[in-house]
C-alpha cells in the first residue's frame, strides 16, 4: 500500500523544502537570484497572504495553493513546507533518539486548548487589522524560522566560510572571500534566540504543541483540515486499541480509546500509519463530515469575536500612543536625535511597513551592503525586530533593489530601479559643528564623495576649503554620506527618515559640457 | 623575501629615491639603474588619440616594454580604481580595456601571477562586476582579489609620514614584486582631483582616518611609503565634475589620453594640467613634492609626447 510510504515521502518532501528555504535565509554572498528566492518562498503562508493584500501577483498566490492542498490532504503544509515545523521535527527526533526525554518517552492524547488557541489567533489578526504587524511578526512560523536562520544559523555559516577563506588566503588563493558581519544587534538577537529556544523546548517536550496552540497558521489551516477530503481514520474492525499510534502522534491528536482523530490538529506527518501493527489506522478519501454544529457554539464564537474586537480597538489605540511616545522621547546618548528611523525603499511609509512586515529578516540576509539591520525600538515597540536602515553598518546601494525583490510579504513592494533611484526614504541633515572642515580646517568631503545624486555637494568655505551642503530636493536618504562621514563618535551628517516616502528631483545639470576635446591639440605640458 | 624584509627594503628604497630627488639630475640615473637599458630613457610618456589598449601598447613600448618593469616569475599587483558601483561609461572606475591590456603585457613579460584589487567605496562585489574590471581581469588570466575586510590588511609604519605614521595596507602590496598603479583621472569633491597618489588610498584600510586627519597630508604621507613601480593614468574618459562618483554621462568628457610615469607626483602634475588645473592648486601634489616623493615641476623631465 502506498500509505505505508507516506511518511517517507513526507520526510523527503520536507527536506526538499527545508534546505533551499534555509539556504536563501542564510545566503550572505548573493548567490541565489531574487527570482529563485521568490520561488522558494512561494508557499510560505502568511507572507503570501500579506503580499496579496498589498500587491496581488502570480508570485503571491502561494496561500491559495496551500488552502487547496489543505482541503485535499489536511495540514500537510505543517509537516512539509513549514520550516519551523521541520525544525521541531528535528528536535523531536533528537529528543526521542537520545531518550533524553525519559519521563515521557511517548506522546499521549491531549485535549485541545481551544480558548488559548483562538485568543492567540485573534490577537495577531486583530492587531494586523488595526495596523500593527507585531502579532504576526512574533508568531508567524516562517518569520520565526527566518530570524532563527538569519541570526543564529547564518553566523555559523559565515564563520565556517571565513575560516576556509583565511586558510586559503594564506596560500594566496582568493576564490573564497571572507564576510564581515558589520554590526551585532543584541536585543533582536536575544529575542530571536529566546523564541527559538521556546519553540525547541516545546517540541522537545510536547511535539507539535506550538503548531496546535500558538501558531496562527496552524489554527487557520486546522479549521480547513477538519473538512479535508483525505483524512486519518481509525478502522474500528481492524483496530486493536493498543494505543501505539497515539503514543507516536506528535500532535497528540489521536484518541485511541474513543478511536477518533482530531483532524484539525493533525499535521499530516503519517507516523501513525507506520506505527500501527495492523491496518487499523488509515489515510483515506472520505467525504467531508458534516459536523453536527449547534447554534450555541456559533453564538459563543460570535460573542468572542465581538468582545475581542472591542477589546483590541481599545488596546491598539493605547499601543498607538505608546508607540508615538517612544519615538518622540527616545532616550539616546547620541546627540543626533533622529525623529524617524529610515525604512527601506519600496515600503511606501513607515506605518505601512510596520503593519505588514513580519520581520523574517529575508531582506536582512539578502542586503548586499548590510544596511538593513533588525531594529529594537527605533520604530517604536510595535516595530520591534523589523529591519531598518542602519547607516553605521552600511548604506543603501544606489543601483540595488534586492530587498524589494526578495520581500515575501510585500512590506517592501517591488520597485523599479529607476524609480528607486528617486525614492526619497529620508533626507540628510548636516551638522556643521561636527564637521572636519569646520573643526579641523582641513579638506574632507567623504560625504559628498559617496553621494550618488550629489545632493550633498561641496561649496566654498574659508581658505580655499570646501564644505558640504545638502540639497534636500535631490537627496534620497540612502545614507552613504552618513556611512562615509569619518567623525567620531558622532557623525556630522545623518539621515532623518521620511514618515512617508517622497520622490526626489532628478539632478540634471543645466549647463551643457563639451563631450569631447580637440584631440589634435598639443599637451598642456 | 619575507614580509618584514620587504617592508624594510621598500622603505629604504623610498628613502634613497626620496633623497636622490634633492640632487638634480640624479633621479633619471636611478630609474635607468633599476630598469633595463632602453634606447632613450623617458621619464614620462603622454599619449592621446587612441583606444585605451592601443595607446598603452604604444606608450609602454616607449618605456622599453613591460619587461623593463616585470621580470620572469614575478608577482604583479595591478591596482586600478574600482571604487564605485557604476558602469564603465560613467568613468568613475579605471577603463576595463586598459586593465585587461596591462595584465596581458605583464604575462607576456613572464609574470607568474597578476593580482588586481581595490578597497571599494560601494559594495565590492557590485563594483568589481559593474565596472567590467572583474571580467577584464579574468579574461586576461589575472586573479581578482577581494579587499573588503580588514583581515587582508597588515599594519605598517610610515617613517616619513607627518599625520599618517601608521597604516594598514593590503597584504598584496607587501607581497608583490611589482606594483602597477592604474588610476583614472577624475574630479574629486574631497581631494579636488584623484589621480595616482589618491588612488593609493584604495590599498589602505581605514579611509576615515585619512579624512579625519588632513586628507591632503595623509595622501602625501602615504606617497612616501611605497611608490608604485609604474603609474598608468587613464584619461580616456574623464569625469569633469560631480566626482568621484559622478551623477550622469554629462559629467564625462572623452579625452582619449593616457600618461605613464614612474614618478607618481610627476604623473599627477601632468594629469592635472591635462585636466586643466595647475598642479600647485592641488594641495596633496604640492605637499608630496615638498616631501620629496616626486617632482611636480615637469620642466626637467624627459617627456615623450605622442598624438595618434
Amino acid at each position: 500500500m502506498i500509505t505505508s510510504h507516506l511518511r517517507k515521502i513526507r520526510i523527503v518532501l520536507s527536506i526538499i523544502f527545508f534546505i533551499p528555504t534555509t539556504f536563501v535565509l542564510v545566503d550572505f554572498s548573493g548567490l541565489i537570484p531574487t527570482g529563485v528566492v521568490n520561488g522558494i518562498l512561494y508557499f510560505q503562508f502568511i507572507p503570501s497572504i500579506l503580499k496579496s493584500i498589498s500587491y496581488f501577483t502570480f508570485i503571491s498566490t502561494g496561500f491559495i495553493l496551500v488552502f487547496i492542498l489543505t482541503i485535499l490532504f489536511g495540514r500537510v503544509y505543517c509537516s512539509t513546507i513549514c520550516p519551523l515545523g521541520f525544525l521541531q521535527d528535528v528536535t523531536g527526533f533528537i529528543s526521542r533518539k537520545f531518550k533524553w526525554n525519559k519521563k515521557k518517552k511517548k506522546f499521549e492524547f491531549l485535549k485541545e486548548q481551544k480558548l488559548l488557541k483562538w485568543i492567540l489567533f485573534f490577537i495577531p489578526v486583530l492587531l494586523f487589522v488595526f495596523g500593527f504587524g507585531i502579532g504576526l511578526n512574533l508568531l508567524d512560523p516562517y518569520s520565526i524560522y527566518g530570524r532563527t536562520a538569519g541570526n543564529i544559523i547564518r553566523p555559523v555559516f559565515i564563520g565556517t566560510n571565513n575560516l576556509a577563506s583565511s586558510i586559503l588566503a594564506s596560500f594566496q588563493i582568493y576564490s573564497v572571500f571572507p564576510f564581515d558581519i558589520k554590526t551585532f544587534n543584541i536585543v533582536p538577537f536575544a529575542i530571536t534566540t529566546a523564541m527559538f529556544l521556546l519553540v525547541v523546548y516545546l517540541s522537545f517536550k510536547n511535539g507539535r504543541l506550538y503548531c496546535n496552540t500558538v501558531c496562527p497558521v496552524g489554527t487557520i489551516l486546522g479549521l480547513i483540515s477538519k473538512i479535508s477530503f483525505f483524512k486519518i481514520v481509525i478502522e474500528k474492525e481492524e483496530c486493536l486499541s493498543c494505543g501505539v499510534c497515539e503514543k507516536d502522534c506528535k500532535s497528540s491528536c489521536i484518541n485511541s480509546e474513543e478511536m477518533v482523530v482530531d483532524m484539525s490538529r493533525c499535521v499530516g506527518c503519517f507516523n501513525c500509519l507506520q506505527s500501527c501493527p495492523t491496518e487499523g489506522i488509515k489515510y483515506q478519501f472520505g467525504l467531508p463530515v458534516k459536523k453536527s454544529s449547534s447554534n450555541s457554539v456559533d453564538q459563543a464564537k460570535r460573542s468572542f469575536l465581538i468582545s475581542s474586537a472591542v477589546y483590541f480597538t481599545t488596546v491598539s489605540s493605547i499601543f498607538a500612543q505608546v508607540k508615538k511616545k517612544i519615538v518622540a522621547s527616545k532616550p539616546s546618548t547620541v546627540p543626533i536625535f533622529r525623529k524617524n528611523t529610515v525604512s527601506p525603499p519600496g515600503s511606501i511609509s513607515i506605518d505601512r511597513f510596520n503593519s505588514i512586515c513580519t520581520a523574517c529578516h529575508m531582506c536582512v540576509s539578502a542586503c548586499p551592503t548590510q544596511v538593513l539591520q533588525p531594529s529594537f525600538l527605533e520604530y517604536g515597540f510595535l516595530g520591534i525586530l523589523q529591519p531598518r536602515l542602519d547607516n553605521i553598518a552600511g548604506f543603501c546601494n544606489f543601483d540595488c533593489v534586492v530587498c524589494s525583490d526578495v520581500c515575501p510579504t510585500g512590506a517592501i513592494l517591488p520597485v523599479e530601479l529607476e524609480k528607486k533611484k528617486l525614492t526619497q526614504i529620508g533626507i540628510a541633515k548636516f551638522v556643521k559643528d561636527n564637521c572636519i572642515v569646520h573643526t579641523e580646517k582641513t579638506d574632507c568631503g567623504a560625504c559628498s564623495e559617496h553621494c550618488p545624486t550629489k545632493a550633498v555637494h561641496m561649496i566654498p568655505y574659508e581658505n580655499k576649503l570646501v564644505i558640504p551642503e545638502v540639497r534636500d530636493e535631490y537627496c534620497i536618504g540612502c545614507g552613504a554620506c552618513e556611512y562615509a562621514c569619518p567623525t567620531k563618535p558622532y557623525k556630522a551628517i545623518y539621515v532623518e527618515g521620511n514618515e512617508t516616502h517622497l520622490t526626489a528631483k532628478k539632478n540634471v545639470e543645466k549647463e551643457a559640457t563639451p563631450t569631447e576635446i580637440n584631440l589634435k591639440e598639443e599637451f598642456p605640458f | 623575501m619575507d614580509r618584514r624584509e620587504f617592508i624594510q627594503k621598500s622603505i629604504q628604497t623610498g628613502l634613497i629615491a626620496g633623497s636622490a630627488l634633492t640632487i638634480p639630475g640624479f633621479y633619471g640615473n636611478y630609474i635607468s639603474k633599476s630598469s633595463k637599458t632602453i634606447s632613450e630613457k623617458f621619464d614620462m610618456v603622454a599619449i592621446k588619440g587612441g583606444e585605451p589598449d592601443a595607446m598603452f601598447d604604444e606608450a609602454i613600448k616607449q618605456l622599453g616594454g613591460m619587461s623593463s618593469f616585470v621580470k620572469k616569475n614575478q608577482k604583479v599587483l595591478v591596482k586600478p580604481n574600482i571604487g564605485w558601483d557604476v558602469v564603465p561609461e560613467l568613468a568613475a572606475n579605471t577603463n576595463p580595456k586598459l586593465v585587461k591590456r596591462i595584465i596581458e603585457h605583464c604575462f607576456n613579460a613572464g609574470a607568474k601571477e597578476v593580482y588586481v584589487f581595490d578597497h571599494t567605496c560601494d559594495d565590492w562585489r557590485r563594483c568589481y562586476e559593474n565596472s567590467g574590471i572583474e571580467k577584464a581581469v579574468k579574461d586576461a588570466g589575472g586573479t581578482i582579489v577581494p579587499g573588503h575586510t580588514e583581515s587582508y590588511y597588515q599594519e605598517v609604519t610610515i617613517k616619513n609620514g607627518k599625520r599618517l605614521k601608521k597604516d594598514k595596507v593590503h597584504e598584496l602590496v607587501l607581497d608583490s614584486d611589482v606594483f602597477i598603479n592604474v588610476p583614472i583621472l577624475k574630479n574629486h569633491g574631497s581631494s579636488r582631483l584623484t589621480i595616482s597618489m589618491k588612488n593609493m588610498m584604495g590599498v589602505n584600510w581605514d579611509r576615515g582616518y585619512w579624512h579625519r586627519n588632513d586628507l591632503h597630508q595623509c595622501i602625501a604621507d602615504f606617497s612616501t611609503f611605497r611608490k608604485p613601480d609604474l603609474n598608468i593614468v587613464d584619461a580616456y574618459s574623464v569625469m569633469k565634475k560631480n566626482g568621484p562618483r559622478g551623477v550622469s554621462k554629462a559629467d564625462v568628457v572623452t579625452m582619449k589620453s593616457q600618461i605613464l610615469a614612474t614618478d607618481m607626483v610627476a604623473a599627477d602634475a601632468a594629469s592635472a594640467k591635462l585636466f586643466g588645473i595647475e598642479p600647485g592648486e592641488i594641495p596633496h601634489i604640492k605637499i608630496a613634492d615638498s616631501m620629496g616623493s616626486g617632482k611636480m615641476n615637469l620642466d626637467g623631465l624627459n617627456i615623450k609626447r605622442i598624438i595618434l
